[in-house]
Formats: structure tokens, C-alpha cells, sequence
């Protein structure tokens, strides 16, 4: 190769070295457009909650003065609202997803189901708030309760469950599958003591994510019927009036944060914007939080499955 | 090193074996015998159906769907079919176990690996779970190198070590025949030698069947062997006999590097 060939490949390497360049910078201001936009969103509520937020903001009901007006009817709903869609959701997405994986057998039925799964994921979440009061609130005659939310949320983010399940159990290596089969396993042997348990991170993770949504919706919990002011707890077990059981706070009514949020957005003192930036705030905080654990535990679940 | 005699009594026999991956033919009308307590070994070219037979005898096909028995393997001394549908596979590898390809502990600890399959069966006393594991990583000449270890996970041993583990899981449960499917091919030479040296070992309690690739370890370890070439058993004999003097011209060809 002589001088003017080396001069034309180095020049003809500098041009389409021009377009990584390019498309770095694209990339990195299509991240910025999207992570900017959070930060913007998130300061401002900071900016505009922050110096309401204190312990008694925490602790204090609604109220018709904002200074006076806390989000405790709004976490603890949202909180319990939150363990009733857990204890629903992961059961029935967990047996959903590993029936898909390891029983299913292999024919249109199974297929059908599979694409309509995935069909369930983008059903818009109103859809589901209007099934639930017709089903839960009506037919079984659950009330406008925590129990009635809980359960709607949990038909919500059950796609994301058994995605999220399948996913996880599809990476499981089909040696070790065969593994267990070899020493003399049942598909029940298999699935109890592998299957879930190596898929559990991943399964994990799924359901966070999911309850990370379900905790910002609105829609369908107004559509079941959550109060929009409300001065009261559930019920503690065992408090309640006579006969009062464990599961009493089951069927109390109940609001939820964004449910708050959206009522004190709605009025026009400007105090009670602020109430709701510092809502907004915790939310985030709330969401963040289920994320960070999400992370935290798929690092430690990992941590002792290597194939 | 190969002492044959004759009289080996039979313990598995494949009789008019075939076996269909859909409507693909896998494996032609075998007719073989498995001598009890000797080394068999199974080489030929890759894909002509050597795992594919292998893991006939212990139902891994009724695994995946669309796959398909015609024949018969008939297990010693009890005369059951192997492949018959009215056998349960799962009472097939109680009895039968196997060693992978790929080294495949479960991500347990060392004990655990070694006592799933006595877990499978319903063993519950810590005692019996006990003496089981540590005579089976004895059998499998890893006792030594995990005796202080044993909750440590099964795959922060070496590759060789790993193999060792998954000998010794499939050790634990008395199996009457043990299968390994190119057990060797995924280690290094001194991991090689040293499951090679445990197979010969293993054959004064076990029955062995074994697949390999490795021409050299068929002669080293085994003391009878079986040329199969796309999904045909084309020879089968003493070790001795089908290295120094095959009777087929393709089992030749194939020994001496001319084929394959």
C-alpha cells in the first residue's frame, strides 16, 4: 500500500468514524430528554413540597385547612391496598407462569393463552377498575374495600407477573432441568425445589415492578369507588366492633395516594398544591424505593445461582 | 486391563430398538446387549445417534414432545420394559441415573447435590442422608477435597470436580445402571484422566454405559464397545476385539482415522 492509498483508507476511516460520533451524541440527548424531564418534574415537587413535609404530614388525616392536612389516610391505604395485591398477584402469576413453562402442553390452547396474556398487559388499567365493580364490588359483594382495590390491582400487574415469571424460568439452563429429571423427579419435584426457587430473583423483581406501578394508579381504584376524603384507619384486628377479626380492615373503605393527590390538585387554594407536590414526592419516594429494593434483591438472589 | 468373561450375565438388552424425533428415524432397529458390572461404550461419528440411544434407557425423551419408541429394552433381572408406556420413566431413572455432557450441579450446596436424589425419594433422616452423601463422594473420589466444605455451592468447584459431584449425585441412590453422555468432553486431561480412572472403578458396584467421542478412551476404559454410524449399531464386541480386529469394514475405517 503506498502513501496515497494509506492518506485515502485513514480519511475514509475518519468519515465513518464521524457517524459514532454522531449517533453517541444523539443517544446521550435522547437520554437527557427523558431523565431531564424526571429530574424537572421531581425537583419541582421537592421545590414546592419539601417544607411541607414532616412527621406530622405523615401522621395527620385530610383536612379542609392545608396546613393542617396530612396523607396518613392516603399511605396506609396505599400501603395495605399494596399487601392484598402482593398476596394475590404473586400466587396466581407465579402458577400461571410456571404452568405456561413446565406443564402447558405445546398445542393452539397454549398458544392462544400466550398471546393473550400478553394482550392483558395492554388493556387500558380503567378497563380493569370497571370489571372489578361489576365483579367484586356487585356480583361478590365485596364493598368498595381495600380487599376490592387490592384484588383489581392485582388482575392489573398480573401480566407483568407471569411475563415476568416466564422470563425468568425460560433462563433457567435445560440441563439442569434434565438434571433433576434424571434423579428420578416428578415435574412437581422439579418446579418445587428448582424451578421457583433459581427463578425467584427474577420473579421477584417482576412482581416489584409491577406493585411499583400499581401503587401510582388512580383510575381504576376511583372506579371501584375510594373515598376522596377520609378521617379515619381501618381497622386494626381485632378492634373493630364485635365480632372483630384479623381481616377487618379487609373490607373498610379507604383512599390511596394518588387518589389524594389528584383531590388536593383540584383545589383552588394554592396551599393545597403544595400538600400535594409533598404527596407526590413521597410517592415517588415510595416507587424509588420498591425499585431500589427490586435491585437490591436480585443482586443478593443472584448472588448464589451460578450454572 | 479388559478381563472379559464370557459369562457375563446380561443386564439390559435393546431389542429391535428404534427411536423417531417426529417423523425423523433417530435410531434403526438396534439389537444390543449390556453385560452387568462391565463398561460399555458407545462411539461413532457426531449425529449418528449415540446420545440419542443413551438416553433411551433412562425415558429422557418423554421429556419433549413428539418423540416416539418402537422395540424394546429389556432390564435385567426383573425383565421390565424400559420403554414400554405402561412403565413409569420416573421408576426407570430411579433406577437408572446419568452423568451429562456439561458438568450440571444444581445451584445448592455440595451436600445438597448429592443427596437430591435420596430427597427425591423420600429420605428424611439427617442420619441415613449423611452416611449416603459421604459414600457417595467417596465413590466418587471427591470426599477428600469437600469433606470441609460440604455447604458450599456445587459450582464453586473446578470443572473436573464439578463432574466428580454430579458422579457422585447420581451415585447416591444405588443405581443399578449408570448412563454418562460424553462426560469428559467439557474437562481438561487431568480431569479426564481422573473420571476415567472413577469409571473404572465404578464397575465393580455399577453397570456402565458410556458415550464418547474419544476413540482412545472407548479402548482405555471400556470392556465391550458398540460403532454406531446414523442411527445403526453396526458392530458391537469385546473391547479388544473391535480395536485390533473389527469385523466390519466401516468399524475399521472409522478406528483407524480413514472415516469420521
Amino acid at each position: 500500500m503506498n502513501q496515497q492509498e494509506l492518506q485515502n483508507l485513514r480519511s475514509m476511516i475518519v468519515a465513518h468514524k464521524r457517524w459514532d460520533y454522531l449517533f453517541g451524541v444523539l443517544g446521550i440527548l435522547a437520554l437527557m430528554l427523558g431523565l431531564m424531564t424526571f429530574v424537572a418534574l421531581f425537583s419541582d415537587m421537592a421545590v414546592n413540597g419539601l417544607a411541607r413535609i414532616n412527621v406530622e404530614f405523615l401522621t395527620s388525616f385530610p383536612s379542609r385547612r392545608a396546613a393542617n392536612a396530612g396523607i396518613l389516610s392516603a399511605w396506609v391505604g396505599s400501603v395495605l391496598v399494596m399487601v392484598v395485591t402482593a398476596f394475590a398477584a404473586v400466587p396466581l402469576g407465579v402458577a400461571a407462569g410456571v404452568y405456561l413453562e413446565e406443564y402447558a402442553p405445546k398445542n393452539w390452547v397454549t398458544d392462544i393463552i400466550e398471546i393473550n396474556v400478553s394482550n392483558l398487559a395492554g388493556v387500558p388499567s380503567i378497563i380493569y377498575g370497571l370489571l372489578a365493580l361489576g365483579l367484586f364490588v356487585y356480583t361478590f359483594g365485596l364493598g368498595q374495600s381495600i380487599l376490592t382495590a387490592g384484588l383489581t390491582l392485582a388482575l392489573l400487574i398480573l401480566p407483568v407477573v407471569i411475563v415476568a415469571t416466564r422470563e425468568a424460568i425460560r433462563g433457567i439452563p435445560q440441563i439442569i432441568r434434565e438434571g433433576a429429571y434424571a434423579c428420578g423427579a416428578t415435574t412437581w419435584q422439579v418446579v418445587s425445589d428448582h424451578i421457583v426457587p433459581y427463578a425467584s430473583a427474577g420473579i421477584l423483581t417482576g412482581v416489584i415492578i409491577g406493585m411499583a406501578r400499581a401503587i401510582g394508579e388512580t383510575a381504576p381504584i376511583i372506579t371501584v369507588g375510594a373515598l376522596t376524603f377520609i378521617a379515619f384507619l381501618p381497622t386494626a384486628p381485632f378492634t373493630g366492633e364485635p365480632p372483630a377479626g384479623l381481616f377487618d380492615w379487609l373490607f373498610a373503605p379507604f383512599t390511596v395516594m394518588p387518589i389524594q393527590m389528584f383531590n388536593w390538585t383540584s383545589r383552588p387554594e394554592a396551599a393545597f398544591l403544595n400538600n400535594a407536590a409533598a404527596a407526590g414526592f413521597i410517592l415517588v419516594l415510595m416507587t424509588l424505593t420498591m425499585n431500589g429494593l427490586a435491585i437490591w434483591l436480585r443482586y443478593r438472589l443472584r448472588k448464589n445461582i451460578k450454572w | 486391563m479388559n478381563s472379559i468373561t464370557n459369562e457375563a450375565p446380561l443386564k439390559a438388552e435393546a431389542r429391535n430398538l428404534s427411536f423417531y424425533y417426529g417423523n425423523f428415524q433417530a435410531l434403526k432397529n438396534i439389537n444390543m446387549p449390556i453385560y452387568e458390572k462391565k463398561v460399555t461404550s458407545l462411539i461413532g461419528p457426531s449425529g449418528c445417534g449415540k446420545s440419542t440411544y443413551l438416553r433411551c434407557f433412562n425415558r429422557m425423551h418423554d421429556l419433549y414432545p413428539g418423540n416416539r419408541y418402537e422395540g424394546a429394552i429389556d432390564f435385567h433381572p426383573d425383565h421390565t420394559d424400559l420403554l414400554s408406556k405402561k412403565v413409569d420413566p420416573i421408576e426407570v431413572r430411579m433406577r437408572i441415573s446419568m452423568v451429562f455432557q456439561k458438568p450440571n450441579p444444581f445451584p445448592k450446596s455440595i451436600y445438597e447435590n448429592v443427596a437430591y436424589g435420596l430427597r427425591v425419594r423420600g429420605e428424611s433422616a439427617r442420619s441415613v442422608i449423611d452416611d449416603k452423601v459421604e459414600a457417595a463422594l467417596r465413590g466418587a473420589a471427591l470426599w477428600g477435597e469437600v469433606k470441609d466444605r460440604l455447604k458450599e455451592l456445587g459450582a464453586n468447584l473446578s470443572g473436573g470436580q464439578q463432574q466428580r459431584l454430579c458422579i457422585a449425585r447420581a451415585l447416591a441412590t444405588d443405581p443399578e445402571l449408570m448412563l454418562f453422555d460424553e462426560p469428559t468432553s467439557a474437562l481438561d486431561p487431568i480431569a479426564t484422566a481422573s473420571i476415567e480412572e472413577l469409571i473404572s472403578e465404578l464397575k465393580e458396584k455399577v453397570t456402565i454405559l458410556i458415550v464418547t467421542h474419544n476413540m482412545q478412551q472407548a479402548a482405555r476404559i471400556s470392556d465391550y464397545t458398540a460403532y454406531m454410524y446414523i442411527g445403526e449399531m453396526v458392530e458391537f464386541g469385546v473391547t479388544d476385539q473391535i480395536f485390533i480386529k473389527p469385523k466390519r469394514k466401516e468399524t475399521e475405517d472409522y478406528i483407524t482415522g480413514r472415516f469420521g
